[in-house]
């Protein structure tokens, strides 16, 4: 398969092709290559695209996974509305 | 080991703006250190936001010319900044009225077209705002947001395009001064030979400076910021109201923060306090977007000096040079203050006189000038 057709991040449309790319632009290590991409941060907040992204980023510069970083989790764990954190009165706001 | 002209410490936008204004001047023999990737410190992790609505002559006529640079970055680096002038809409209670006014008439003098307006014309700026408890506003159409780290990476093709080095994932650890002279950089990797240093090492720049022996009056605070998922764009200006400020960037993510008023720190860590808070103050001022999702929360560094305004330009120490204490602003401060070390170290001067107040000294003179609108 060419690499253009591989998708890491569905939901950011991130390919392999992107990602190689961007490792040959000089983005080596996962948090500045996560920015540039975009990868991780849709919807899904990056469950499989972040891990994938590691591997392949540790196997293109021929490092261990911990060598090329981890990257820090930022809560909330999933997607909440704005508006679950509404207290008081709804209608006049606070 | 390698010898360069000038050693630049922090690949944040102080650092890297600086290192460009250098190869423009022509100066290439450069190099930037960052112990971590680029825009890893508080650039990557800022509110995006540029103004000049300041209250201080320094604050004003400095941003007046960033905003002018801003525009030149985003002509002119190799991709774009993401610079946009949607202004920023400052909502105001009527006690606070008064005081916007003489902020506004400072500004007005000084050139930057902000203006003072009433309830019905913020709701033709942006149709959604409750205004309801807001007596009006102060706006200055010409102030805006650019994007972090679109502006980092522009900043590194240029330098690379310049061919000036930067090194990633490598500390500064050591400056070696002999007979009052800087002679040397050392790191976790390297040594180099240099007689000039800027520290540009946002939080890390009190312990750099600590190496030469200069002490600097900087407060680290934590600062939480959230940004929700992406919508099609319908709000270009920066909203603030009190602590609160928020604008959307032309991804389509509405971002912004607020206050939790805490004390100095020195962890990055988000808290359980923060969503809510910033949730009910913007559902307050937007409730439009309550179904919008909030995707992610982080924190970074305010660098906060004394009276709120960065150090900038020489020391004690001949060519160890000071980019710090933004106190929140140095974001937008980024292509001025580049521009203003850059020429200083190659014509011993600071182009804009008002920087001249600006320097270290002005905490042992007791010369401070204390600015009054700050921010989230
Ligand atoms: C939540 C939040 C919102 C903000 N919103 C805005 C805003 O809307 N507008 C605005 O203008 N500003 C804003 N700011 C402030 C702004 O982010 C900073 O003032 C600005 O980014 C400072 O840039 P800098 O390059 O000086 O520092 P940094 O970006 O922090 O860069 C300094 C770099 O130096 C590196 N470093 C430190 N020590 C060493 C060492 N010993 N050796 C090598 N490298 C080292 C660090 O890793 C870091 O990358 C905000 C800040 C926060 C936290
Ligand atoms: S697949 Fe990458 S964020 Fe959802």
């Amino acid at each position: 398969m060419n690499d253009k057709d591989v998708i890491i991040c569905r939901c950011e449309d991130v390919t392999l092709a992107d990602i190689k790319k961007a490792i040959k632009d000089g983005y080596t290590d996962v948090e500045s290559l996560k920015r540039h991409l975009q990868i991780g941060t849709g919807p899904c907040q990056g469950k499989t695209c972040i891990p994938l992204t590691e591997k392949i980023l540790a196997r293109e510069l021929q490092k261990s996974v911990e060598d090329v970083g981890v990257v820090t989790s930022r809560p909330p764990e999933s997607p909440v509305p704005f508006g679950i954190f509404l207290k008081g009165d709804k209608k006049n706001g606070k | 080991m390698e010898s360069k002209d000038v050693v630049i410490i922090g690949g944040g936008i102080t650092g890297l703006s600086t290192a460009y204004y250098l190869a423009k001047e022509g100066l290439r023999n450069i190099v930037v250190i960052e112990k971590s990737y680029l825009g890893s410190g508080s650039t990557g992790r800022c509110g995006t936001g540029i103004r000049q609505q300041f209250t201080t002559r320094e604050h004003i006529i400095l941003m007046r010319e960033s905003v002018k640079l801003w525009k030149e970055w985003e002509n002119n680096l190799p991709k774009s900044v993401h610079f946009r002038q949607g202004g920023y809409l400052w909502l105001l209670k009527e006690s606070e009225m008064d005081a916007y006014r003489e902020y506004v008439r400072l500004q007005n003098i000084l050139g930057v077209n902000s203006r003072i307006i009433g309830k019905d014309d913020v709701k033709l700026i942006v149709p959604d705002i409750n205004t309801e408890g807001i007596a009006g506003a102060s706006w200055c159409p010409s102030d805006g947001n650019a994007y972090p780290f679109d502006t980092i990476d522009a900043l590194r093709i240029a330098l690379k395009r310049f061919g000036i080095l930067i090194r990633q994932f490598e500390e500064v650890k050591e400056i070696k001064v002999k007979n009052g002279i800087i002679q040397q950089v050392v790191t976790d990797k390297e040594t180099f030979n240099t007689h000039f240093v800027v520290d540009a090492a946002g939080f890390g720049a009190r312990k750099v400076a600590r190496m030469v022996g200069v002490d600097l009056p900087l407060k680290l605070y934590r600062h939480q910021i959230a940004v929700s998922e992406p919508v099609k764009v319908f709000l270009e200006p920066m909203v603030v109201k009190g602590e609160l400020y928020f604008t959307q960037t032309y991804r389509g993510r509405i971002i912004g923060g607020t206050d939790l008023n805490e004390q100095p720190t020195e962890s990055l860590s988000s808290t359980d306090e923060f969503l809510p808070q910033f949730a009910n103050e913007i559902l307050s001022v937007l409730p439009t977007i309550s179904s919008l999702n909030v995707m992610r929360q982080w924190a970074g560094f305010y660098v906060v000096t004394p009276d709120h305004h960065p150090i900038l330009g020489g020391t004690d120490l001949p060519g160890f040079l000071l980019g710090v204490g933004f106190s929140g602003h140095g974001f937008m401060l980024g292509p001025v203050v580049g521009k203003l070390l850059a020429t200083y170290i190659m014509h011993g001067t600071m182009y804009l006189p008002e920087a001249n107040n600006l320097d270290l000294r002005r905490f042992r003179s007791g010369c401070l000038i204390q600015e009054k609108a700050v921010i989230g």
